[in-house]
Protein backbone atom coordinates (compact mmCIF):
# COMPACT_ATOMS: atom_id res chain seq x y z
CA UNK A 1 0.00 0.00 0.00
CA UNK A 2 3.15 2.37 0.56
CA UNK A 3 4.05 2.08 -2.82
CA UNK A 4 0.56 2.94 -4.06
CA UNK A 5 0.75 6.22 -2.09
CA UNK A 6 3.90 6.74 -2.84
CA UNK A 7 3.15 6.69 -7.22
CA UNK A 8 -0.07 8.23 -6.27
CA UNK A 9 1.74 11.37 -4.54
CA UNK A 10 4.25 12.07 -7.65
CA UNK A 11 1.22 11.43 -9.59
CA UNK A 12 -1.15 13.62 -8.22
CA UNK A 13 1.13 16.86 -7.92
CA UNK A 14 2.37 16.64 -11.64
CA UNK A 15 -1.45 17.45 -12.58
CA UNK A 16 -0.59 21.01 -10.87
CA UNK A 17 3.19 21.06 -12.19
CA UNK A 18 1.58 22.71 -15.06
CA UNK A 19 -1.10 25.27 -15.91
CA UNK A 20 -2.65 22.82 -18.24
CA UNK A 21 -4.69 21.53 -14.21
CA UNK A 22 -5.84 24.76 -13.64
CA UNK A 23 -7.12 25.63 -17.25
CA UNK A 24 -8.62 21.93 -17.19
CA UNK A 25 -10.77 23.05 -14.36
CA UNK A 26 -12.09 25.91 -15.02
CA UNK A 27 -13.47 24.78 -18.49
CA UNK A 28 -14.82 21.72 -16.93
CA UNK A 29 -16.63 24.20 -14.26
CA UNK A 30 -17.71 26.28 -17.73
CA UNK A 31 -18.55 23.36 -19.81
CA UNK A 32 -20.40 21.94 -16.76
CA UNK A 33 -22.42 25.44 -16.72
CA UNK A 34 -23.18 25.87 -19.81
CA UNK A 35 -24.81 21.90 -20.14
CA UNK A 36 -26.76 22.41 -16.51
CA UNK A 37 -28.21 25.88 -17.28
CA UNK A 38 -28.59 25.93 -21.50
CA UNK A 39 -28.90 22.74 -22.65
CA UNK A 40 -30.24 21.37 -19.09
CA UNK A 41 -32.89 24.06 -18.50
CA UNK A 42 -32.49 24.45 -15.07
CA UNK A 43 -34.21 26.99 -14.49
CA UNK A 44 -37.13 26.96 -16.32
CA UNK A 45 -37.73 23.64 -15.49
CA UNK A 46 -38.50 24.86 -12.06
CA UNK A 47 -37.86 21.44 -10.57
CA UNK A 48 -35.54 21.59 -7.30
CA UNK A 49 -33.83 18.63 -8.51
CA UNK A 50 -29.83 18.54 -10.21
CA UNK A 51 -31.49 16.58 -13.32
CA UNK A 52 -29.98 18.73 -15.38
CA UNK A 53 -26.91 18.65 -14.28
CA UNK A 54 -26.12 14.91 -14.72
CA UNK A 55 -27.69 14.55 -17.60
CA UNK A 56 -25.45 15.75 -20.10
CA UNK A 57 -22.18 14.37 -17.58
CA UNK A 58 -21.87 10.84 -20.14
CA UNK A 59 -21.73 13.20 -22.78
CA UNK A 60 -18.98 16.02 -20.69
CA UNK A 61 -17.10 13.06 -19.27
CA UNK A 62 -16.51 11.16 -22.77
CA UNK A 63 -14.33 14.65 -23.37
CA UNK A 64 -13.06 15.50 -20.46
CA UNK A 65 -12.11 12.60 -18.82
CA UNK A 66 -9.41 10.99 -21.65
CA UNK A 67 -7.55 14.42 -21.44
CA UNK A 68 -7.06 13.64 -17.60
CA UNK A 69 -6.00 10.17 -18.79
CA UNK A 70 -3.96 10.84 -21.16
CA UNK A 71 -0.87 11.65 -20.28
CA UNK A 72 -0.39 8.91 -17.31
CA UNK A 73 1.52 6.42 -19.13
CA UNK A 74 2.47 7.97 -22.68
CA UNK A 75 4.27 10.64 -21.14
CA UNK A 76 6.41 7.78 -19.08
CA UNK A 77 6.86 5.90 -22.69
CA UNK A 78 7.90 9.00 -24.26
CA UNK A 79 10.49 10.24 -21.87
CA UNK A 80 11.99 7.19 -20.68
CA UNK A 81 10.59 7.47 -17.24
CA UNK A 82 8.71 4.10 -18.12
CA UNK A 83 11.80 2.27 -17.25
CA UNK A 84 12.80 4.34 -14.19
CA UNK A 85 9.60 3.45 -12.76
CA UNK A 86 9.62 -0.33 -13.60
CA UNK A 87 12.99 -0.66 -12.19
CA UNK A 88 11.87 0.42 -9.34
CA UNK A 89 11.35 -2.12 -6.15
CA UNK A 90 7.80 -1.58 -6.15
CA UNK A 91 5.14 -4.39 -7.88
CA UNK A 92 4.01 -3.06 -10.86
CA UNK A 93 0.53 -3.35 -9.97
CA UNK A 94 1.00 -0.50 -7.36
CA UNK A 95 2.11 2.19 -10.35
CA UNK A 96 -0.95 0.68 -12.28
CA UNK A 97 -3.00 1.61 -9.18
CA UNK A 98 -1.40 4.60 -8.03
CA UNK A 99 -1.48 6.07 -11.12
CA UNK A 100 -5.11 5.83 -11.69
CA UNK A 101 -6.41 6.68 -8.47
CA UNK A 102 -4.00 9.99 -9.00
CA UNK A 103 -6.22 10.48 -12.09
CA UNK A 104 -9.54 9.34 -10.13
CA UNK A 105 -8.39 12.18 -7.17
CA UNK A 106 -8.32 14.63 -9.62
CA UNK A 107 -11.67 13.82 -11.60
CA UNK A 108 -13.14 13.54 -8.39
CA UNK A 109 -12.19 17.32 -7.44
CA UNK A 110 -12.71 18.70 -10.46
CA UNK A 111 -16.76 17.10 -9.52
CA UNK A 112 -16.13 18.45 -5.90
CA UNK A 113 -15.92 21.62 -6.69
CA UNK A 114 -19.38 21.88 -8.72
CA UNK A 115 -20.56 22.06 -5.06
CA UNK A 116 -22.00 26.09 -5.96
CA UNK A 117 -24.72 23.93 -7.78
CA UNK A 118 -25.87 21.74 -4.97
CA UNK A 119 -25.77 24.94 -2.65
CA UNK A 120 -27.85 26.72 -5.13
CA UNK A 121 -30.91 24.17 -5.58
CA UNK A 122 -31.05 23.86 -1.96
CA UNK A 123 -31.12 27.63 -1.60
CA UNK A 124 -33.77 27.68 -4.06
CA UNK A 125 -36.06 25.24 -3.17
CA UNK A 126 -36.07 22.11 -1.33
CA UNK A 127 -34.52 19.12 -3.20
CA UNK A 128 -34.15 15.55 -2.45
CA UNK A 129 -30.40 15.59 -1.04
CA UNK A 130 -30.01 12.01 -1.29
CA UNK A 131 -31.16 11.28 -4.68
CA UNK A 132 -28.51 14.26 -5.02
CA UNK A 133 -26.12 12.38 -3.19
CA UNK A 134 -26.70 8.68 -5.40
CA UNK A 135 -26.14 11.45 -8.21
CA UNK A 136 -22.94 12.59 -7.51
CA UNK A 137 -21.73 8.73 -6.80
CA UNK A 138 -22.87 7.51 -9.93
CA UNK A 139 -21.24 10.43 -11.43
CA UNK A 140 -17.87 9.54 -10.21
CA UNK A 141 -18.46 5.85 -10.73
CA UNK A 142 -19.00 7.02 -14.37
CA UNK A 143 -16.22 9.04 -14.06
CA UNK A 144 -13.80 6.27 -12.91
CA UNK A 145 -14.65 3.78 -15.32
CA UNK A 146 -14.11 6.42 -18.18
CA UNK A 147 -10.45 6.91 -16.49
CA UNK A 148 -10.10 3.55 -16.54
CA UNK A 149 -10.06 2.68 -20.22
CA UNK A 150 -8.28 6.15 -20.33
CA UNK A 151 -5.07 4.84 -18.45
CA UNK A 152 -5.49 1.73 -20.41
CA UNK A 153 -5.11 3.44 -24.01
CA UNK A 154 -2.85 5.97 -22.94
CA UNK A 155 -0.15 2.53 -22.02
CA UNK A 156 -0.48 1.74 -25.74
CA UNK A 157 1.19 4.60 -27.12
CA UNK A 158 3.91 7.27 -26.99
CA UNK A 159 1.87 9.66 -28.16
CA UNK A 160 -0.61 11.56 -26.14
CA UNK A 161 -3.36 12.54 -28.62
CA UNK A 162 -3.02 9.46 -30.21
CA UNK A 163 -3.93 7.93 -26.65
CA UNK A 164 -6.72 10.50 -26.27
CA UNK A 165 -8.52 9.22 -29.75
CA UNK A 166 -7.99 5.57 -28.95
CA UNK A 167 -9.66 6.68 -25.41
CA UNK A 168 -12.74 8.89 -26.44
CA UNK A 169 -13.24 6.13 -29.38
CA UNK A 170 -13.65 2.76 -26.71
CA UNK A 171 -15.80 5.17 -24.45
CA UNK A 172 -18.11 6.70 -26.95
CA UNK A 173 -18.51 2.72 -27.95
CA UNK A 174 -19.62 1.87 -24.01
CA UNK A 175 -21.69 4.99 -23.79
CA UNK A 176 -23.74 4.47 -26.80
CA UNK A 177 -24.44 0.83 -26.34
CA UNK A 178 -27.51 1.94 -24.69
CA UNK A 179 -29.01 4.43 -26.75
CA UNK A 180 -31.93 3.48 -29.22
CA UNK A 181 -30.19 3.71 -32.34
CA UNK A 182 -27.78 1.08 -31.44
CA UNK A 183 -30.20 -1.32 -29.61
CA UNK A 184 -32.47 -1.34 -32.48
CA UNK A 185 -29.31 -2.16 -35.11
CA UNK A 186 -28.32 -5.21 -32.98
CA UNK A 187 -31.93 -5.99 -32.60
CA UNK A 188 -32.54 -6.65 -36.06
CA UNK A 189 -30.65 -9.58 -36.50
CA UNK A 190 -29.72 -11.00 -32.80
CA UNK A 191 -31.56 -12.88 -30.27
CA UNK A 192 -32.65 -11.12 -27.41
CA UNK A 193 -30.69 -12.15 -24.59
CA UNK A 194 -27.57 -10.37 -26.98
CA UNK A 195 -29.39 -6.85 -27.14
CA UNK A 196 -29.98 -7.14 -23.67
CA UNK A 197 -25.96 -7.84 -22.92
CA UNK A 198 -25.08 -4.90 -25.32
CA UNK A 199 -27.70 -2.48 -23.41
CA UNK A 200 -26.38 -3.87 -20.60
CA UNK A 201 -22.93 -3.05 -21.56
CA UNK A 202 -23.36 0.83 -21.49
CA UNK A 203 -22.87 3.38 -19.06
CA UNK A 204 -25.97 5.22 -19.71
CA UNK A 205 -28.79 2.67 -18.68
CA UNK A 206 -26.51 2.48 -15.12
CA UNK A 207 -25.90 6.15 -14.51
CA UNK A 208 -29.30 6.83 -14.94
CA UNK A 209 -30.93 5.04 -12.19
CA UNK A 210 -28.07 6.04 -9.87
CA UNK A 211 -29.01 9.55 -11.08
CA UNK A 212 -32.86 8.54 -10.15
CA UNK A 213 -31.18 8.25 -6.65
CA UNK A 214 -32.09 4.45 -6.63
CA UNK A 215 -28.48 2.27 -6.11
CA UNK A 216 -28.87 -1.06 -6.67
CA UNK A 217 -25.94 -4.01 -6.37
CA UNK A 218 -26.15 -4.50 -9.86
CA UNK A 219 -24.46 -0.72 -11.14
CA UNK A 220 -21.89 -1.10 -8.22
CA UNK A 221 -20.99 -4.51 -9.40
CA UNK A 222 -20.96 -3.29 -13.15
CA UNK A 223 -18.58 0.14 -12.73
CA UNK A 224 -16.70 -1.44 -10.58
CA UNK A 225 -15.90 -4.62 -13.01
CA UNK A 226 -15.40 -2.30 -15.48
CA UNK A 227 -12.91 -0.69 -13.99
CA UNK A 228 -10.94 -3.74 -12.68
CA UNK A 229 -11.43 -5.21 -16.28
CA UNK A 230 -9.82 -2.11 -18.09
CA UNK A 231 -7.09 -1.93 -15.11
CA UNK A 232 -6.10 -5.48 -15.74
CA UNK A 233 -5.96 -4.52 -19.47
CA UNK A 234 -3.70 -1.36 -18.41
CA UNK A 235 -1.41 -3.95 -16.63
CA UNK A 236 -1.12 -6.36 -19.48
CA UNK A 237 -0.61 -3.49 -22.04
CA UNK A 238 2.47 -2.31 -19.46
CA UNK A 239 3.79 -5.85 -19.67
CA UNK A 240 3.61 -5.81 -23.41
CA UNK A 241 5.44 -2.71 -24.14
CA UNK A 242 7.62 -3.13 -21.41
CA UNK A 243 9.20 -6.37 -23.50
CA UNK A 244 9.06 -4.32 -26.62
CA UNK A 245 11.70 -2.41 -24.89
CA UNK B 1 32.44 -17.07 -4.03
CA UNK B 2 30.70 -15.21 -1.31
CA UNK B 3 32.05 -11.62 -2.60
CA UNK B 4 30.03 -12.31 -5.83
CA UNK B 5 27.23 -10.15 -6.16
CA UNK B 6 25.83 -9.90 -9.54
CA UNK B 7 26.13 -12.84 -11.79
CA UNK B 8 24.35 -13.73 -15.19
CA UNK B 9 24.28 -17.06 -16.49
CA UNK B 10 23.47 -17.74 -20.21
CA UNK B 11 21.56 -14.78 -20.75
CA UNK B 12 19.76 -14.47 -24.34
CA UNK B 13 17.60 -12.21 -25.10
CA UNK B 14 15.99 -12.73 -28.70
CA UNK B 15 13.14 -9.86 -30.35
CA UNK B 16 11.65 -11.31 -33.31
CA UNK B 17 14.48 -13.45 -34.99
CA UNK B 18 17.06 -11.03 -33.60
CA UNK B 19 19.68 -12.34 -31.17
CA UNK B 20 19.78 -8.58 -29.38
CA UNK B 21 21.99 -10.80 -26.61
CA UNK B 22 23.06 -14.28 -27.35
CA UNK B 23 24.38 -16.44 -24.38
CA UNK B 24 25.96 -13.85 -21.87
CA UNK B 25 27.84 -15.22 -18.77
CA UNK B 26 29.69 -12.79 -16.35
CA UNK B 27 30.70 -12.24 -12.93
CA UNK B 28 31.14 -9.16 -11.15
CA UNK B 29 32.69 -9.55 -7.77
CA UNK B 30 32.51 -6.59 -5.04
CA UNK B 31 34.94 -3.99 -5.41
CA UNK B 32 34.86 -4.08 -9.10
CA UNK B 33 34.10 -2.03 -11.83
CA UNK B 34 33.37 -3.92 -15.16
CA UNK B 35 33.56 -1.59 -18.30
CA UNK B 36 30.83 -2.46 -21.20
CA UNK B 37 32.18 -1.61 -24.42
CA UNK B 38 30.47 -2.10 -27.78
CA UNK B 39 29.47 -0.15 -30.86
CA UNK B 40 25.67 0.83 -30.89
CA UNK B 41 23.56 -1.53 -31.29
CA UNK B 42 25.47 -4.45 -29.86
CA UNK B 43 23.41 -5.46 -27.27
CA UNK B 44 25.18 -3.23 -23.94
CA UNK B 45 21.40 -2.18 -23.21
CA UNK B 46 19.80 -4.77 -23.33
CA UNK B 47 22.11 -6.41 -21.40
CA UNK B 48 21.86 -3.77 -18.80
CA UNK B 49 17.77 -4.20 -19.18
CA UNK B 50 18.14 -7.74 -18.23
CA UNK B 51 20.63 -7.41 -15.55
CA UNK B 52 17.70 -5.46 -13.83
CA UNK B 53 14.76 -7.12 -14.91
CA UNK B 54 13.31 -4.51 -17.13
CA UNK B 55 13.11 -7.06 -19.50
CA UNK B 56 12.46 -10.62 -19.10
CA UNK B 57 15.25 -12.72 -20.70
CA UNK B 58 15.06 -15.51 -23.17
CA UNK B 59 16.93 -17.73 -21.57
CA UNK B 60 19.04 -17.68 -19.24
CA UNK B 61 19.04 -15.75 -15.63
CA UNK B 62 20.51 -13.09 -13.43
CA UNK B 63 21.30 -13.18 -10.02
CA UNK B 64 21.91 -10.02 -7.46
CA UNK B 65 23.34 -10.88 -4.38
CA UNK B 66 21.96 -14.14 -4.68
CA UNK B 67 18.17 -13.35 -5.85
CA UNK B 68 16.89 -14.07 -9.16
CA UNK B 69 16.37 -11.29 -11.58
CA UNK B 70 13.08 -11.02 -12.52
CA UNK B 71 10.40 -7.89 -12.98
CA UNK B 72 8.20 -9.85 -10.05
CA UNK B 73 11.38 -9.65 -7.20
CA UNK B 74 10.86 -6.18 -5.90
CA UNK B 75 14.08 -8.00 -3.53
CA UNK B 76 16.69 -8.10 -6.13
CA UNK B 77 15.34 -4.55 -7.55
CA UNK B 78 16.10 -3.26 -4.18
CA UNK B 79 19.70 -4.27 -4.42
CA UNK B 80 20.15 -2.24 -7.59
CA UNK B 81 20.90 1.44 -8.27
CA UNK B 82 20.58 1.82 -12.05
CA UNK B 83 20.95 4.93 -14.42
CA UNK B 84 19.00 3.91 -17.57
CA UNK B 85 20.27 5.23 -20.79
CA UNK B 86 19.71 9.02 -21.08
CA UNK B 87 18.91 9.37 -17.44
CA UNK B 88 15.34 9.85 -17.60
CA UNK B 89 13.64 12.04 -14.98
CA UNK B 90 10.40 13.57 -14.46
CA UNK B 91 11.06 17.05 -15.79
CA UNK B 92 8.33 18.85 -13.50
CA UNK B 93 9.70 18.02 -10.51
CA UNK B 94 12.56 19.78 -8.43
CA UNK B 95 15.70 17.66 -7.86
CA UNK B 96 14.66 17.11 -4.18
CA UNK B 97 11.12 15.97 -4.80
CA UNK B 98 12.41 13.92 -7.12
CA UNK B 99 14.97 12.57 -4.96
CA UNK B 100 12.16 12.05 -2.05
CA UNK B 101 10.06 10.29 -4.48
CA UNK B 102 12.25 7.58 -5.34
CA UNK B 103 13.53 7.57 -1.60
CA UNK B 104 9.88 6.57 -0.65
CA UNK B 105 9.95 3.39 -3.15
CA UNK B 106 12.84 2.23 -1.33
CA UNK B 107 11.01 2.39 1.78
CA UNK B 108 13.07 5.45 3.10
CA UNK B 109 11.03 7.83 4.46
CA UNK B 110 10.85 10.71 7.17
CA UNK B 111 14.42 12.07 8.67
CA UNK B 112 16.67 9.45 7.18
CA UNK B 113 15.35 10.27 3.86
CA UNK B 114 16.42 14.10 4.15
CA UNK B 115 19.61 12.36 5.02
CA UNK B 116 20.22 9.90 2.59
CA UNK B 117 18.96 12.70 -0.22
CA UNK B 118 21.39 15.20 1.39
CA UNK B 119 24.56 13.01 1.77
CA UNK B 120 23.79 11.56 -2.40
CA UNK B 121 23.23 15.42 -3.59
CA UNK B 122 26.38 16.34 -1.81
CA UNK B 123 28.06 13.29 -3.58
CA UNK B 124 27.16 14.47 -6.72
CA UNK B 125 27.26 18.36 -6.06
CA UNK B 126 23.54 18.88 -6.42
CA UNK B 127 23.21 21.20 -3.77
CA UNK B 128 22.49 24.41 -5.39
CA UNK B 129 19.51 23.01 -7.87
CA UNK B 130 18.18 21.43 -5.60
CA UNK B 131 14.38 23.35 -5.64
CA UNK B 132 14.90 24.10 -9.41
CA UNK B 133 12.58 22.20 -11.99
CA UNK B 134 14.43 19.51 -13.60
CA UNK B 135 13.64 20.25 -16.71
CA UNK B 136 15.14 23.80 -16.81
CA UNK B 137 18.47 21.89 -15.97
CA UNK B 138 21.59 21.68 -18.06
CA UNK B 139 22.46 18.24 -19.22
CA UNK B 140 25.13 17.67 -16.81
CA UNK B 141 22.80 18.28 -13.68
CA UNK B 142 19.96 16.18 -14.95
CA UNK B 143 22.69 13.15 -15.34
CA UNK B 144 23.76 14.07 -11.78
CA UNK B 145 20.32 13.67 -10.87
CA UNK B 146 19.93 10.44 -12.39
CA UNK B 147 22.91 9.21 -10.52
CA UNK B 148 22.57 10.37 -6.94
CA UNK B 149 19.01 8.92 -7.72
CA UNK B 150 20.55 5.49 -8.50
CA UNK B 151 23.25 5.82 -5.26
CA UNK B 152 20.71 6.99 -2.42
CA UNK B 153 19.54 4.03 -0.97
CA UNK B 154 23.54 2.79 -0.40
CA UNK B 155 23.18 -0.01 -3.35
CA UNK B 156 25.19 -3.26 -3.79
CA UNK B 157 25.22 -3.41 -7.25
CA UNK B 158 25.58 -0.08 -9.45
CA UNK B 159 24.17 -0.47 -13.15
CA UNK B 160 25.14 2.62 -14.73
CA UNK B 161 24.04 2.94 -18.47
CA UNK B 162 26.55 5.93 -20.14
CA UNK B 163 27.41 7.73 -17.00
CA UNK B 164 29.36 10.17 -18.34
CA UNK B 165 27.74 10.53 -21.95
CA UNK B 166 27.08 14.04 -22.75
CA UNK B 167 29.41 15.63 -19.60
CA UNK B 168 31.90 17.93 -20.10
CA UNK B 169 35.44 16.61 -19.64
CA UNK B 170 35.37 18.15 -16.16
CA UNK B 171 31.88 16.53 -15.62
CA UNK B 172 33.26 13.37 -16.76
CA UNK B 173 36.31 13.80 -14.59
CA UNK B 174 33.72 14.06 -11.22
CA UNK B 175 30.91 11.43 -12.20
CA UNK B 176 34.89 8.75 -12.54
CA UNK B 177 36.05 10.21 -9.13
CA UNK B 178 32.48 9.39 -7.53
CA UNK B 179 32.37 5.93 -9.33
CA UNK B 180 35.54 5.08 -7.89
CA UNK B 181 34.89 6.50 -4.68
CA UNK B 182 31.81 4.03 -4.62
CA UNK B 183 33.36 1.19 -5.83
CA UNK B 184 35.26 0.08 -2.78
CA UNK B 185 32.23 -1.82 -0.99
CA UNK B 186 30.06 -2.57 -4.25
CA UNK B 187 29.81 -4.08 -7.99
CA UNK B 188 29.38 -1.51 -10.92
CA UNK B 189 28.71 -2.00 -14.09
CA UNK B 190 29.00 0.81 -16.16
CA UNK B 191 28.51 1.31 -19.95
CA UNK B 192 30.55 3.29 -22.02
CA UNK B 193 31.86 4.15 -25.63
CA UNK B 194 35.10 6.33 -24.80
CA UNK B 195 37.60 3.78 -24.31
CA UNK B 196 39.81 6.15 -22.11
CA UNK B 197 37.01 5.70 -19.56
CA UNK B 198 37.70 2.18 -19.52
CA UNK B 199 41.55 2.71 -18.86
CA UNK B 200 40.91 5.56 -16.34
CA UNK B 201 38.02 3.74 -13.96
CA UNK B 202 37.37 -0.11 -15.09
CA UNK B 203 39.03 -3.12 -13.37
CA UNK B 204 37.94 -5.30 -16.10
CA UNK B 205 36.59 -4.72 -19.44
CA UNK B 206 33.89 -6.83 -21.74
CA UNK B 207 33.82 -6.24 -25.31
CA UNK B 208 30.62 -7.10 -26.75
CA UNK B 209 29.43 -7.35 -30.50
CA UNK B 210 26.63 -8.69 -31.46
CA UNK B 211 24.87 -10.11 -28.90
CA UNK B 212 28.10 -11.64 -27.69
CA UNK B 213 30.88 -11.70 -25.86
CA UNK B 214 34.43 -11.37 -27.65
CA UNK B 215 36.90 -10.42 -24.85
CA UNK B 216 36.68 -10.38 -21.33
CA UNK B 217 39.90 -8.94 -19.40
CA UNK B 218 42.18 -6.29 -17.64
CA UNK B 219 41.98 -3.49 -20.16
CA UNK B 220 45.87 -3.52 -20.25
CA UNK B 221 45.54 -7.45 -21.15
CA UNK B 222 42.96 -6.58 -24.31
CA UNK B 223 45.59 -3.47 -25.02
CA UNK B 224 48.19 -6.02 -24.63
CA UNK B 225 46.06 -8.10 -27.92
CA UNK B 226 46.74 -4.97 -30.10
CA UNK B 227 48.99 -5.18 -33.27
CA UNK B 228 50.28 -1.96 -31.39
CA UNK B 229 51.57 -3.75 -29.02
CA UNK B 230 55.60 -2.75 -27.79
CA UNK B 231 55.04 -0.81 -31.29
CA UNK B 232 57.94 2.22 -31.07
CA UNK B 233 56.67 5.54 -32.32
CA UNK B 234 59.53 7.80 -33.39
CA UNK B 235 59.81 11.71 -34.89
CA UNK B 236 62.03 12.41 -37.39
CA UNK B 237 62.43 14.84 -40.64
CA UNK B 238 61.54 14.10 -44.00
CA UNK B 239 64.72 13.52 -45.59
CA UNK B 240 65.88 10.46 -43.36
CA UNK B 241 62.22 8.92 -43.13
CA UNK B 242 62.30 7.00 -46.26
CA UNK B 243 65.64 5.71 -45.97
CA UNK B 244 65.14 4.75 -42.33
CA UNK B 245 61.62 3.04 -43.01
CA UNK B 246 63.31 0.89 -45.26
CA UNK B 247 65.92 0.17 -43.74
CA UNK B 248 63.26 -1.26 -40.18
CA UNK B 249 61.17 -2.66 -42.48
CA UNK B 250 64.50 -5.13 -43.52
CA UNK B 251 64.85 -6.17 -39.58
CA UNK B 252 62.84 -9.10 -38.49
CA UNK B 253 61.70 -8.38 -35.62
CA UNK B 254 59.82 -5.58 -37.26
CA UNK B 255 56.09 -6.40 -38.71
CA UNK B 256 55.36 -3.57 -40.45
CA UNK B 257 56.02 0.25 -40.74
CA UNK B 258 53.37 3.05 -40.63
CA UNK B 259 54.14 6.49 -41.85
CA UNK B 260 52.04 9.86 -41.17
CA UNK B 261 53.58 13.04 -42.23
CA UNK B 262 53.48 15.80 -39.47
CA UNK B 263 54.95 18.91 -41.41
CA UNK B 264 58.63 19.06 -42.11
CA UNK B 265 58.77 15.74 -39.93
CA UNK B 266 57.54 12.81 -40.43
CA UNK B 267 56.09 10.06 -37.31
CA UNK B 268 57.06 6.29 -37.95
CA UNK B 269 55.31 3.58 -36.35
CA UNK B 270 57.73 0.70 -36.09
CA UNK B 271 55.32 -2.92 -35.44
CA UNK B 272 56.62 -5.60 -33.38
CA UNK B 273 56.20 -9.18 -35.01
CA UNK B 274 54.29 -10.64 -31.88
CA UNK B 275 54.34 -7.87 -30.27
CA UNK B 276 57.90 -8.62 -28.91
CA UNK B 277 60.13 -6.20 -27.03
CA UNK B 278 61.70 -4.28 -29.67
CA UNK B 279 62.19 -1.03 -28.34
CA UNK B 280 66.04 -1.38 -27.36
CA UNK B 281 67.12 -2.70 -30.78
CA UNK B 282 65.16 0.25 -32.87
CA UNK B 283 66.82 2.72 -30.50
CA UNK B 284 70.10 1.23 -31.35
CA UNK B 285 69.47 1.69 -34.84
CA UNK B 286 68.60 4.70 -34.95
CA UNK B 287 71.42 6.00 -32.88
CA UNK B 288 73.89 4.80 -34.70
CA UNK B 289 72.09 5.87 -38.37
CA UNK B 290 72.11 9.28 -37.23
CA UNK B 291 68.28 9.63 -38.10
CA UNK B 292 67.89 13.07 -35.65
CA UNK B 293 64.91 11.25 -34.19
CA UNK B 294 63.06 14.04 -32.57
CA UNK B 295 60.43 11.65 -30.04
CA UNK B 296 60.62 7.95 -29.15
CA UNK B 297 57.63 6.24 -27.34
CA UNK B 298 56.47 3.11 -27.09
CA UNK B 299 53.03 2.15 -26.91
CA UNK B 300 51.39 -0.33 -24.65
CA UNK B 301 48.85 -1.39 -26.95
CA UNK B 302 46.27 0.40 -28.30
CA UNK B 303 42.50 -1.08 -27.37
CA UNK B 304 40.59 1.09 -30.01
CA UNK B 305 42.54 -0.58 -32.08
CA UNK B 306 41.67 -3.77 -30.12
CA UNK B 307 37.62 -2.82 -30.14
CA UNK B 308 38.05 -2.03 -33.95
CA UNK B 309 39.55 -5.34 -34.74
CA UNK B 310 37.30 -7.26 -32.51
CA UNK B 311 33.65 -5.39 -33.41
CA UNK B 312 34.31 -4.25 -37.40
CA UNK B 313 35.41 -7.97 -38.27
CA UNK B 314 32.14 -9.38 -40.03
CA UNK B 315 30.54 -5.85 -40.69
Amino acid sequence: MGAVKTIFRREFSSYFASPVAYVFLVIFLIMQGLFTFYLGSFYTREQADLVSFFTYQPWLYLFLMPSIAMRLWSEDRRSGTFELLLTLPIPTRAIVIGKYLAALAFAALALALTFPIWITVNWLGAPDNGVIVTGYLGSLLMAAAYLAIGAAMSAITKNQVVAFILAVTVCFLFLVAGLPMVLDTVGAWAPETLVLAVANLSFLSHFESLQKGVVTLGDIVYFVAVITFWLWVNRIVIESKREAG
Amino acid sequence: MADILLEARNLSKHFGGLKAVDDISLNVKKGEVLGFLGPNGAGNTTTMKLLTGFLAPTNGTAYICGEQVTSENERARARIGYLPEGAPLFGEMSPRTFLMFIAETHGITGREAGDVIESAASAVNLEKVMEQRIETLSKGFKRRVGLAAAILHAPDVLILDEPTDGLDPNQKHEVRRLIEAMSVDRAIVISTHILEEVDALCHRAVIINRGMIVADGKPSELRARSKYKNAVTMLLPLENAEKAAAALKGIKMVAGVEAAREGELMRLTILARGGGDIADTIGDIAAVSNWQVSQYTVDPGRLDDVFRQLTERDV
